[in-house]
């Protein structure tokens, strides 16, 4: 082997690492400025009019309400199970007076807002960001950059049906969650009402309450417009019918919307995980 | 949007059903989300204590180790105030400011004592302890001293008291240690004592003694011999049948008759005393009587000498007395 051809090559994926890691930061890009404007277009009073609204309407019931029973269900017997096993363990090495207060801390405020965030993503968004993927390689949706209406009418009521999916399936999960953890620990009586809500208090601190909303409304976003962006970037969750060019191109570039969101996903778990606890 | 068809744009060539009153069903379902997370804040701020009327009370600390905002102060298990904040006082004492509900205030006396107790599971507890529930309510914003009690702290002395310990008993089973010396002494004699004479062995620390010892024991076996002979002559002599103790039973007897006849003759000695006494008696009773002639007697001679004086005053050879002046 020549050392010229070395070279040649080493330039070559040096390029092609250099071209990735740009079109990388550039989607990043066009994540964060869709996720912008769909924000402010969402926020505009004049953004829901009559048409609009029931857009909006249709995808916040198909959103949640194909969602939801099967969540509320499997999210109240995995609080039961682990409420009983961290109360049953915790009684078994006489400490059971912090048992309820680790259920809250480990179920509600960290592993059910993750929970319903991935739930929507994959049960919800990962059809819309293939639709959206579609309807962009055929070419039948016009650029969101020039074209408000899509934004308004096509694109935001989605990206905002995600957002309400992880927001409202987060507040029923926790609620039941709170709800299982109290019949487990005291049944049936009332009588335990008081010390439960003071647990409850003491675990809800101010900046505990504060890190547990933001993040969940960073998780709603995410969910909300990631796939979305990923579905215009052509890098939908799903892709159900790679391009054979692509496939054999760059074998991981159909899951990129995926990875993208399960990055933000976790690196938003992570960074409240150190803010609360270090 | 003109180019777009009504429907949500899919792969599949059908359109979806339309869904009956799906406005109002997705307005039901905001409705639902917005109670939800409304509710959770209202009952997270009456679970923080934000809708109940508190008075504050001032524990004053020498550490705020283990002490964060949130945390219960309890009065017989029940928590009846919370740790609002936690500051240093400019006298460098630990000020730790505490939201107590005013329902439960009257739990907390004057003479109420506060405690902080760090244990090695879990959390800092402050309780209060009131002795006297019939002294004056506790004042708002009155400042008490706290009694700390900490688990954690009294662990390095008890590991500095165990190591103690520890070298004490390394240094007592050392090699050279008195404990290990006296075992082998107590070995070295039991080892004597398992030999033949072995406890006068120990006990006279030579065999020469041991043996001189033997000795004066079969010496004073021989003696005990001789005098067993000797005890059974003296029973003999005292005890036979015409010995020492028979005569000194026949002395007793005759000592026995003289002493029934001094009984005798004391009888009639004292019958004597009592005539005596009768004797001196009598003349006590005379005595008496010659008092009263000597008073008669005496009481005749006045009347006497004033008859010889009246006869004397009256007799014309009397002389006279007077003096006569020149």
């Amino acid at each position: 082997m020549r050392p010229t051809s070395t070279i040649e090559t080493l330039q070559t994926r040096l390029g092609t690492l250099g071209t990735g890691t740009a079109r990388w930061l550039r989607g990043w890009w066009d994540i964060v400025f869709f996720g912008a404007q769909a924000l402010v277009m969402s926020l505009s009073p004049s953004s829901y009019r009559s048409h609009t609204a029931r857009i909006v309407a249709r995808h916040i019931y198909q959103s949640i309400g194909s969602i939801l029973p099967w969540y509320s269900v499997l999210t109240a017997l995995i609080s039961l199970i682990m409420t009983r096993i961290v109360v049953v363990t915790a009684l078994s090495y006489g400490l059971s007076q912090y048992a309820l207060e680790m259920v809250v801390r480990v179920l509600v405020l960290e592993l059910l807002p993750i929970s319903a965030a991935l739930f929507v993503a994959v049960r919800y968004m990962a059809p819309v960001s293939a639709d959206i993927a579609t309807l962009q390689r055929e070419s039948r949706l016009p650029s969101w950059r020039h074209d408000q209406i899509v934004l308004r009418d096509e694109l935001m009521p989605r990206v905002l049906a995600g957002v309400v999916s992880v927001l409202t399936l987060t507040a029923v999960s926790a609620v039941t969650a709170l709800l299982i953890a109290y019949l487990v620990a005291y049944g049936l009586s009332p009588w335990g009402f008081e010390a439960y809500t003071r647990m409850v208090g003491r675990v809800f601190a101010p900046a505990i309450a504060l890190g547990f909303a933001v993040k969940t409304l960073l998780f709603s976003l995410a969910v909300g417009v990631i796939p979305v962006a990923a579905g215009l970037l052509n890098e939908p969750l799903l892709n159900p019918n790679p391009s054979p060019s692509t496939a054999q191109s760059r074998p991981g570039r159909g899951q990129s919307g995926l990875v993208r969101l399960f990055l933000v996903i976790f690196m938003v778990e992570a960074a409240t995980l150190a803010i609360k606890y270090f | 949007m003109d180019s777009l068809p009504p429907t949500p744009p899919t792969t599949a060539p059908t359109p979806p059903k339309p869904i009956a009153n799906i406005e109002a069903k997705a307005v039901l379902l905001l409705l639902l989300m917005l109670t939800l997370v409304f509710g959770t804040v209202a009952y997270v701020l009456y679970a923080r204590g934000a809708f109940e009327s508190t008075q504050e009370l001032v524990l004053l600390s020498d550490d705020s180790e283990g002490i964060v905002a949130g945390m219960d102060m309890t009065f017989s298990g029940f928590p009846i105030g919370r740790v609002r904040r936690v500051e240093l006082a400019p006298t460098g004492t630990v000020r730790i400011l505490i939201d107590v509900s005013s329902k439960d205030a009257r739990w907390l006396r004057t003479s109420s004592v506060f405690t902080m107790e760090s244990g090695l599971v879990g959390s800092t507890k402050i309780r209060a302890f009131s002795g006297m529930l019939t002294d004056p309510p506790l004042p708002a914003g009155a400042e008490r001293s706290v009694l700390r009690g900490d688990t954690a702290a009294e662990i390095p002395k008890l590991v500095a008291m165990v190591k103690d310990l520890t070298q004490n008993l390394v240094n007592m089973t050392g090699e050279s240690s008195s404990l290990n010396q006296s075992l082998a002494n107590v070995q070295s004699v039991t080892e004597t004592l398992k030999g033949p004479g072995g406890t006068l062995k120990v006990l006279l620390g030579d065999e020469a003694r041991a043996k001189q010892v033997v000795t004066a024991l079969e010496r004073a076996n021989a003696l005990l011999l001789k005098l067993d002979g000797l005890a059974a002559k003296t029973d003999q002599q005292v005890f036979g049948e015409k010995g020492l103790l028979s005569d000194t039973q026949a002395t007793v007897q005759q000592v026995s008759a003289t002493l029934n006849d001094v009984r005798a003759s004391l009888q009639k000695l004292d019958a004597v005393l009592v005539e005596a006494q009768a004797v001196a008696s009598n003349t006590r009773a005379a005595t008496t009587d010659l008092g009263l002639l000597r008073a008669e007697v005496d009481n005749s001679l006045r009347k006497v000498g004033q008859l010889v004086d009246e006869i004397n005053r009256k007799w014309p050879f009397a002389r006279s007395v007077e003096l006569k002046l020149p």
